[in-house]
């Protein structure tokens, strides 16, 4: 089984071919977010590199949200573009999932932060049982002070990881009650070789879809509809 | 000769689009799939809520496109997309998912610019009409005179120093409650109005006499509304309309023949979502009529925002060579002209 895995969610492009047990290509870039120019070159080079048949694919994994809006309709797109030319399905990987999915096995709790400005994160909890990832708590956008409050209420070791670490680390040095550690440079930013891994695994289970149905999932209505919705309960009030 | 076919994709406002054309001149297909509805709540485009229509749309309508051509991807010569001007967000769902396939597929990747799409709409219902020409271009987003010296050369002779003459259509339509999208509303109430009830200003642009500016008819709309509220007067919305959209009509002709004129052009064609206005048309016709110029004007269907025309565009673009990378970026404020 061959899987492509692309992920476009944060500042992070990366590209990766997964067949079987085997990660053949991983092509990441963390720099500047140019991924509208970016990620398809990669992934060419990727392919041209491996010598891969395009065709060979079994699924296209996509990091599917949350994230930068434009960010993952660029990842989505070019997923999408794939799927309908090579008549191949989709799997729609949640960009928080497969961030945690990074420090398999870990012992800790697993706590991706990705920052989603006004204050907030788009996060989520977890922890591996017997091999296997459990989620704790869903990903969700919340104030990060909720998610401290989460995690003293927990009580047990966390390990962060995401582009929130460096905006929030202050705020989790001051308030977080339980042992907590940063995940190194190899492992705390979104990589497509975890979206692909899950994303085979979620294959397996059948959890694909056509690629005309796919869309992120951004977690968050638009600054519009929000502002529509504040408007119509004051109104109501 | 073997035919040339070209899948076109436009995402670049609020309409997801996709369009099979043979040999730049022929319509296999064109589907169209409106939000208006969506951002009407809002009383204008909202971009977040329009890209994000397009990601969940794009698939299905260019699978339309293919189906209704009865061409699959494997008859196809190139693809064309609309790289700018335009929404950003919007723009980027299109050109990554063109690249995509195109790239997948191995095919030739054409950008076009939206706006020489539009000019380029006329080539389909017109199998006479070949460069040169005059085009009038006007929009939501646009008011330019153009020479359209070759496929896809442009001369701009004049452009708006302020609003686009669509954008003083939808800003008069708010004003007076008829809502978005502003054009063909006021063109509709406009038929019921008289059009010479209300004198507006049709203002002269300093240095360039093919220049517009519709800042000022706007704010005069706007002036007597107010000064009527404030007497408490009724304002005659039908009568407002109608001489509203004659004091832009009335420039817009004129400016066009004065270039006709001037420049020794017998061809006159226009373009863009403005271009379906019926007072325009209408008046257009009858000033060519007058002088013995031909006029050439797309469809409504082909006047709004749709991927035919950037089929057509990308088709000339393909001929001339034009090839763009899997780097092609959307560029919001795209230049005319520019490569």
């Amino acid at each position: 089984m061959k899987i492509l895995a692309l992920d476009s969610s944060g500042i992070v492009a990366s590209v990766a071919i997964i067949q079987d047990e085997i990660l053949v290509a991983e092509y990441t870039i963390n720099h500047k977010k140019t991924h509208s120019q970016t990620l398809l070159p990669m992934l060419d080079e990727v392919v041209k590199m491996t010598e891969t048949d395009l065709n060979s694919i079994d699924a296209i994994a996509v990091a599917a949200g949350p994230g930068s809006f434009t960010g993952l309709r660029i990842g989505s797109a070019t997923a999408k573009g794939l799927g309908l030319a090579l008549d191949k399905p989709l799997v729609s990987v949640p960009t928080v999932e497969a961030l945690a999915y990074n420090l398999y096995d870990h012992t800790a709790l697993i706590c991706p932060i990705m920052d989603a400005r006004r204050s907030q994160v788009y996060t989520g909890i977890y922890r591996f049982e017997n091999h296997e990832m459990v989620t704790v708590e869903g990903q969700m956008a919340v104030p990060m002070k909720e998610l401290l409050d989460k995690l003293n209420e927990i009580g047990e070791p966390v390990t962060f990881l995401g582009d929130g670490v460096p905006v929030f680390q202050e705020l989790i040095k001051e308030n977080l009650k339980v042992p907590f550690a940063f995940a190194p440079a190899h492992v705390n930013k979104q990589r497509a070789a975890a979206v692909g891994a899950l994303g085979a695994l979620y294959y397996r289970n059948g959890k694909t879809e056509k690629a005309s149905e796919h869309a992120p999932d951004y977690l968050r209505v638009s600054q519009a509809e929000r502002e529509r919705a504040e408007r119509e309960k004051r109104a109501g009030e | 000769m073997k035919d040339t076919l070209i899948l076109a994709i436009e995402s670049s406002c609020d309409e997801t689009a996709a369009s099979v054309v043979k040999n730049g001149r022929t319509i296999m297909s064109n589907v169209i799939s409106s939000q208006i509805a969506l951002h009407t709540l809002y009383g204008g485009v909202v971009p977040e809520i329009a890209s994000r229509k397009h990601i969940e749309k794009i698939n299905q309508v260019i699978e339309q496109a293919l189906s209704e051509a009865n061409v699959s991807l494997d008859d196809l010569d190139a693809i064309g997309v609309t790289y700018g001007p335009g929404l950003v967000g919007a723009l980027l769902v299109g050109v990554a998912e063109a690249k995509a396939i195109a790239y997948a597929r191995k095919l030739p990747l054409v950008g076009v610019h939206h706006i020489e799409g539009h000019v380029s709409a006329n080539y389909i219902e017109h199998p006479d009409l070949e460069p040169p020409f005059l085009c009038l271009i006007v929009s939501g987003g646009h008011t330019h005179l153009v020479i359209v010296k070759d496929y896809g050369e442009f001369e701009i002779l004049g452009r708006t120093r302020d609003d686009a003459a669509g954008e003083a259509f939808d800003k008069v339509a708010r004003a007076i409650g008829l809502g978005y999208p502003g054009g063909p509303k006021v063109d509709k109430l406009a038929k019921e109005g008289n059009a010479d009830a209300i004198e507006f200003p049709r203002a002269k642009v300093g240095d360039n006499p093919y220049d517009f500016s519709f800042s000022g008819v706007k704010s005069a709309v706007l002036n007597y509304i107010n000064n009527a509220n404030m007497k408490g007067e009724e304002v005659n919305r039908a009568d407002l309309a109608a001489s509203f959209q004659k004091a832009v009509v009335d420039v817009l002709v004129e400016h066009t023949m004065l270039a006709a004129k001037n420049l020794g052009m017998n061809k006159i064609a226009i373009a863009g979502g403005v271009a379906s206005n019926g007072a325009l048309r209408e008046a257009m016709q009858k000033a060519c009529d007058e002088n013995n110029y031909t006029f050439y004007r797309p469809s409504p269907i082909f006047c709004t925002d749709n991927a035919a025309m950037i089929g057509v565009a990308a088709y000339y673009e393909y001929q001339k060579g034009t090839r763009h990378g899997l780097d092609l970026n959307a560029v919001p404020n795209l230049k005319l002209g520019e490569r």
